[in-house]
């Protein structure tokens, strides 16, 4: 016998996806099959069932291999490492839930940590520009019931978001929307021709590097002002069409990702969209919305807010104070100036993702990573803690890019003996609290 | 004398590659989305390679050897993709113009044909780099 | 539990109309008891030359959920100056107009505060409300669902249907475990999802055809079709143009035609929060003036309404309502950042930082009307101390706006050296008044008052035998009160001691435990209803992002909860 698991979170991308079903094995262990999630999704649910799993804690020796230890062994080097650090970057928590986060920013307040997440190295540029400007947004369930002009600028859904699409910008019928895709008019700007810009009803082909010059000659042309001939590789013609069509609508908005975030410019591509957004309110309504990555990377910036009020790059060091200053408490600057002497990476993955300076810088001290699974991280550290993996085998609450907050569910249970993030920060914390009150 | 051109290189996701990451960061999936150049047909010719054969690609911080591919998603003549994960962070400058963000996005790289050069694995890209020992 | 004699003290507790006389408070497991109750071990407070009260009620700030985190976030300038580790059993500390949730509690607890409302929660952000509630320290809190522009509501008060209505609002607390029923800008922030507005009581709401005349009346009818412990609560249209008294004396009056009903003991049928940002006349912000003793006059003489002041306190802050098209307004007059969210079928939210500067006759006329409220306030019961925080200022400036209203002095030397007195003193009557609110009329205010409001005058906001053990006692003498305004404040900003739920939590303005907040939350029991039910399951089918199996608040969200459960099964 199975069973079916309805209303099921997606931990994969910040789209969320919340009515995924999965079939699971009669004692709770197995998932069987996969229904609604993209093939990013399924292959996340169905790696839990794979063979070779590490389910036990791993310690570097010192010809380079990997050592089995106990759980309590791990915490114990881990709060000592931590309590002996004058500065530790915790770096990570977007693929947690925010019940975990708190858990970890106890101890960093303790032992002096600095809190960064995956925003430092995605959406960090948008969080800095949204801290110049604001930014005018709303939830995705607003762009599925009212917006009839969409603009993907710098983003590709069909790859990093496969649902989103369908769920909300493109496909799905609203209430005020009830013809769908025919009754929007889709843009993508890119300086490719993805797979989105086959989706979309225009493709703008901008010149890689050039997307805050176009930004800019839409606002110019907003406001019926000169255009040169071309800007960033497209004639003046288009941008004036484009943007009398755009203020002919009722309900626009403009999703946008690391094509605006990773380039030169970064922040300041951000600030010139949502000062297009704001511009566009002037003519009709006009929302513009960060594709956030991770599915909680969301979360990871929400609970530092209500806690230190930052979003990231949070420097907990002189345990008397938050301070945040990106370029200088952000993670790749931290590690290729070598300013911290322990790394405690959580629910990500920065071998993989952070260029190579900072793991090498990195690699060269006392590290921790703790992920349900082997990746680049665990391979360059002293110590693999593996954990259950937090929407499948534990819950936890985590925030989609529009900031909606779900609680994620449990499908299957983790393999036996295994700890959740929140049972193991909880053991690291209250070791901390042992190690510092006997100083 | 082996040709060499110059491209601006871009790294972003691709669905190969977060189905790879899914399926594990050792796995053969994640190995064939990531390892790759996607670059136009005619910088291929220009570089006198034929798809499917292995560069070397060289940026201000480090060079990488992966395998140069046909671009699933058109590029333009002159840009060049490696999807994000460790291969194409072996070359992405760090620095951060004190944005925390580094320059993933955007940057000059040489290329040379490689034909006989293998491909590191993920782990090993890493390892590698950090002076590790590598199986 | 340990046990508590408070002794020599002066009380001031409107619900036993004490005035000021010695009494002794004794505390037994949590609950205040009679002198006689307690074991000769109880340990004894000396309180001798103090002055003790019930823990005060925040009736309306908001200190929790999407958009209070949104601006601290977008704010890290807010931080600048203001993060700290203070001594005690604490938690860093940090942000001026938007504190953490560490400093929210903290704060609250020092000025002898053990209860706040959340004025504003989004259905759909339930969720984000209660993970900051659950992390704020000492202070019991509740949080309010808005739904004066919410789908269901609109759809079923067009059609006059009451008893849907009360079903979804029940359906609703029970899934977001909210409080009661908030209003803001009814109508008016639907119509922003377009880009628009509704000014006044009967501007029609687009697509929806309904007017806020009709979405307010038939909510205060749902609530009390209900009897929930706390009235309707109300953000008008409007809010913050010039002139725009008359339609807040439009809004109160609707008030005439419903009767309060329900077992808490409260009067009211209306809340009207904030009513500072609601009492101006004039044409523009060139010729905007007072007009708080019109609205004043009104409130005194209808026994249906409470309101708080909304006191403006001449701080840099940073405004956030649900009311979205009023803060793009705002946005367009100080053209500083704005940060907006719009929620699907639900409500908005806007976000900008303001400057109120002493400087600006507006802002002096702002702060002027405010203080004239609470002053022509006949009925302390029924005026409650607000800052709409951190709308016209943080909460943690409450003890200066007590120093004003209960020092006419120090009040006359803020109005006098304005930048621009002779204009504010023309424009506003605050000149002309030299009422002092009294330590009692402040324990109605801030006590028994709100909690008479709120409901919850059975166990809280007194200090009778049987009621919950919050107990703020200050270091202010009655029989020798002080002469100078910022005395007030010094005491007022930091308790002797506080008692949470009969356990000291604050000693002497520092922490010494964080006591165990509780969550409280109103469970109302219905009769099935086949058609909120059926709409509840077609909306979340069609138009909601969610699935209706992910829309509600997990138990553990709130591991105390306080829930005040009542039957309104109507046969
Ligand atoms: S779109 Fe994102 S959240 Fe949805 S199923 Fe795919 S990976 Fe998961
Ligand atoms: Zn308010």
């Amino acid at each position: 016998m199975t069973k079916v698991v309805k209303d099921v979170i997606c931990p994969f991308c910040g789209t969320l996806c919340d009515d995924v079903e999965i079939t699971v094995s009669d004692d709770n262990k197995k998932i069987i099959s996969v229904r609604n999630a993209c093939a990013i999704g399924a292959e996340k649910f169905n790696h839990t069932s794979l063979p070779g799993r590490v389910t036990r804690p791993r310690m570097r020796q010192p010809d380079g291999t990997f050592k089995e230890v106990s759980y309590d062994e791990a915490v114990d080097w881990t709060a000592k490492t931590l309590v002996n650090a004058r500065k530790t970057l915790m770096y990570g928590w977007a693929s947690t839930s925010c019940q975990a986060m708190s858990v970890g920013h106890e101890i960093a307040e303790k032992i002096g940590g600095i809190v960064d997440n995956c925003a430092t190295v995605c959406h960090g540029s948008s969080l800095i520009a949204i801290q110049d400007v604001g930014v005018p947004s709303c939830t995705l369930g607003e762009v599925k019931n009212r917006a009839d002009r969409v603009i993907f600028w710098g983003c590709n859904p069909a790859h990093a978001h496969p649902r989103h699409m369908s769920r909300y910008s493109i496909f799905p019928r609203g209430f005020f929307t009830v013809k769908g895709h025919k009754g929007r008019k889709i843009y993508c700007v890119d300086c490719r021709y993805t797979d989105t810009a086959r989706c979309a009803d225009e493709f703008i082909q901008v010149q890689q590097g050039y997307d805050y010059e176009l930004l800019n000659a839409f606002r110019t042309a907003a406001r019926g002002e000169v255009l040169p001939d071309t800007v960033g590789g497209v004639p003046k013609e288009k941008i004036y069409e484009i943007v009398e069509e755009l203020k002919g609508g009722r309900f626009g908005v403009i999703f946008f990702g690391m094509g605006l975030t990773h380039t030169m410019g970064r922040n300041h591509n951000i600030d010139i969209a949502i000062a297009l957004t704001r511009d566009m309110n002037d003519f009709t309504k006009f929302n513009i919305m960060a594709m956030r990555g991770h599915w909680n990377v969301t979360g990871s910036g929400q609970v530092l807010a209500w806690q230190y009020g930052f979003p990231y790059a949070v420097d907990l060091s002189r345990r008397t104070k938050a301070r945040y200053q990106t370029g200088e408490t952000t993670s790749v600057d931290l590690l290729i100036r070598n300013e911290v002497d322990a790394c405690f990476n959580i629910a990500t993955d920065p071998g993989a993702h952070f260029p190579i300076d900072s793991v090498v810088s990195m690699s060269k001290k006392p590290t921790v990573t703790i992920d349900p699974h082997i990746n680049m991280s665990t391979e360059i550290s002293d110590l693999h803690i593996p954990v259950a993996m937090v929407g499948v085998e534990v819950g936890g609450c985590a925030y989609r890019m529009d900031n909606v907050p779900i609680e994620t569910r449990k499908v299957v249970d983790p393999p036996d003996g295994m700890l959740t993030d929140v049972e193991l920060l909880t053991k690291i914390n209250e070791r901390v609290d042992e190690l510092m009150g006997a100083k | 004398m082996t040709k060499k051109i110059t491209l601006n290189m871009i790294t972003c996701r691709s669905i190969f590659q977060g189905v790879g990451m899914e399926a594990g960061k050792t796995s053969q999936k994640y190995f064939n989305a990531c390892s790759i150049i996607e670059m136009h047909p005619e910088d291929m010719k220009k570089l006198g390679i034929w798809k499917n054969t292995n560069v070397r690609v060289s940026s201000s911080v480090g060079s990488i050897v992966v395998k140069a591919v046909e671009p699933r998603e058109l590029l333009v003549p002159g840009l060049c993709h490696i999807p994000m994960g460790p291969w194409a962070n072996r070359i992405v400058p760090a620095y951060t113009f004190s944005t925390g963000e580094p320059c993933f996005k955007g940057f000059d790289v040489e290329i040379e044909p490689a034909i006989n050069e293998p491909i590191l694995s993920a782990i090993d890209v890493v390892k590698d780099a950090c002076g590790l020992p590598i199986k | 539990m340990s046990e508590y004699i408070i002794k020599n003290g002066h009380v001031f507790d409107p619900v036993q109309k004490i005035k000021g006389d010695k009494k002794d408070i004794a505390i037994k497991d949590g609950k205040i008891v009679e002198a006689s109750e307690v074991s000769s071990s109880a340990k004894s407070i000396n309180a001798k030359g103090k002055t003790i009260m019930a823990g005060a009620m925040e009736i309306h700030a908001h200190v929790a959920g999407p958009k209070v985190n949104a601006g601290r976030w977008f704010r890290p300038e807010d931080k600048i100056f203001d993060s700290h580790k203070k001594p005690g059993m604490t938690r860093i500390e940090g942000g001026k107009s938007i504190p953490t949730v560490f400093k929210t509690g903290y704060e609250y607890a020092r000025m002898g505060y053990t209860f706040a409302m959340e004025a504003a929660m989004p259905p759909l952000y339930a969720r984000h409300v209660h993970e900051e509630i659950h992390d704020t320290p000492i202070i019991d809190e509740a949080a309010l669902p808005v739904f004066g522009n919410n789908w269901f509501i609109l759809e079923y008060l067009k059609n006059r249907e009451i008893e849907n209505t009360a079903a979804y609002i029940a359906w609703i607390l029970n899934q977001t475990k909210g409080y009661g029923v908030k209003i803001v800008n009814p109508g008016g922030t639907e119509a922003w999802a377009w880009g628009l507005n509704c000014l006044t009581i009967n501007d029609p709401v687009p697509y929806f055809e309904i007017t806020p005349a009709e979405i307010v009346t038939g909510l205060m009818e749902a609530n009390e079709y209900l009897g929930l412990p706390h009235s309707v609560h109300i953000h008008q249209n409007d809010l913050g143009n010039p002139g725009n008294y008359k339609v807040t004396l439009d809004t109160l009056r609707l008030a005439e035609k419903v009767k309060p009903k329900n077992d808490f003991g409260r009067d009211q049928v209306m809340h009207s929060t904030h009513l500072q940002f609601h009492a101006y006349g004039g044409e523009s912000f060139a010729n905007i003036e007072s007009k708080a003793k019109e609205v004043m006059d009104y409130v005194n003489s209808n026994e249906a309404i409470t309101f708080d002041t909304g006191n403006v306190t001449l701080d840099e802050t940073t405004t956030m309502t649900a009311d979205g098209p009023f803060e793009h307004h705002l946005c367009s007059l100080n053209h500083l950042k704005w940060f907006n969210v719009d929620v699907e079928l639900e409500t908005a939210a806007g976000i900008v930082p303001y400057v109120y500067s002493p400087n600006v006759s507006v802002n002096a006329i702002q702060w002027a009307i405010g203080l004239e409220l609470a002053l022509y306030a006949k009925d302390p019961m029924r005026c409650f101390i607000t800052t709409d925080h951190p709308n016209a200022g943080p909460f943690t400036r409450y003890p200066r706006v007590m120093s004003w209203l209960m020092c006419a002095k120090t009040r006359n030397e803020r109005l006098n050296t304005f930048k621009n007195a002779d204009k504010i003193i023309d424009r506003t009557t605050l000149a002309e008044i030299d009422r002092e609110i009294s330590l009692y009329e402040l324990a109605a205010m801030t006590r028994a008052g709100p909690a008479k409001s709120l409901g919850l005058s059975k166990d809280f906001g007194g200090l009778k035998p049987g009621m919950n053990a919050d107990i703020a006692i200050y270091n202010i003498n009655p029989e020798k009160l002080p002469t100078k305004g910022e005395d007030y404040e010094k005491a007022f900003s930091n308790v002797a001691y506080l008692f949470k739920d009969g356990k000291i939590c604050v000693k002497d303005g520092t922490v010494v435990d964080n006591g165990q907040k509780k969550t409280f939350w109103v469970d109302v029991k219905v009769n099935p209803n086949k058609q909120v039910r059926h709409d509840v399951v077609e909306k979340f089918l069609k138009y909601y992002s969610v699935n209706e199996g992910n829309y509600s608040v997990p138990d553990d969200y709130a591991p105390h909860q306080h829930i005040i459960s009542l039957d309104a099964t109507h046969a």
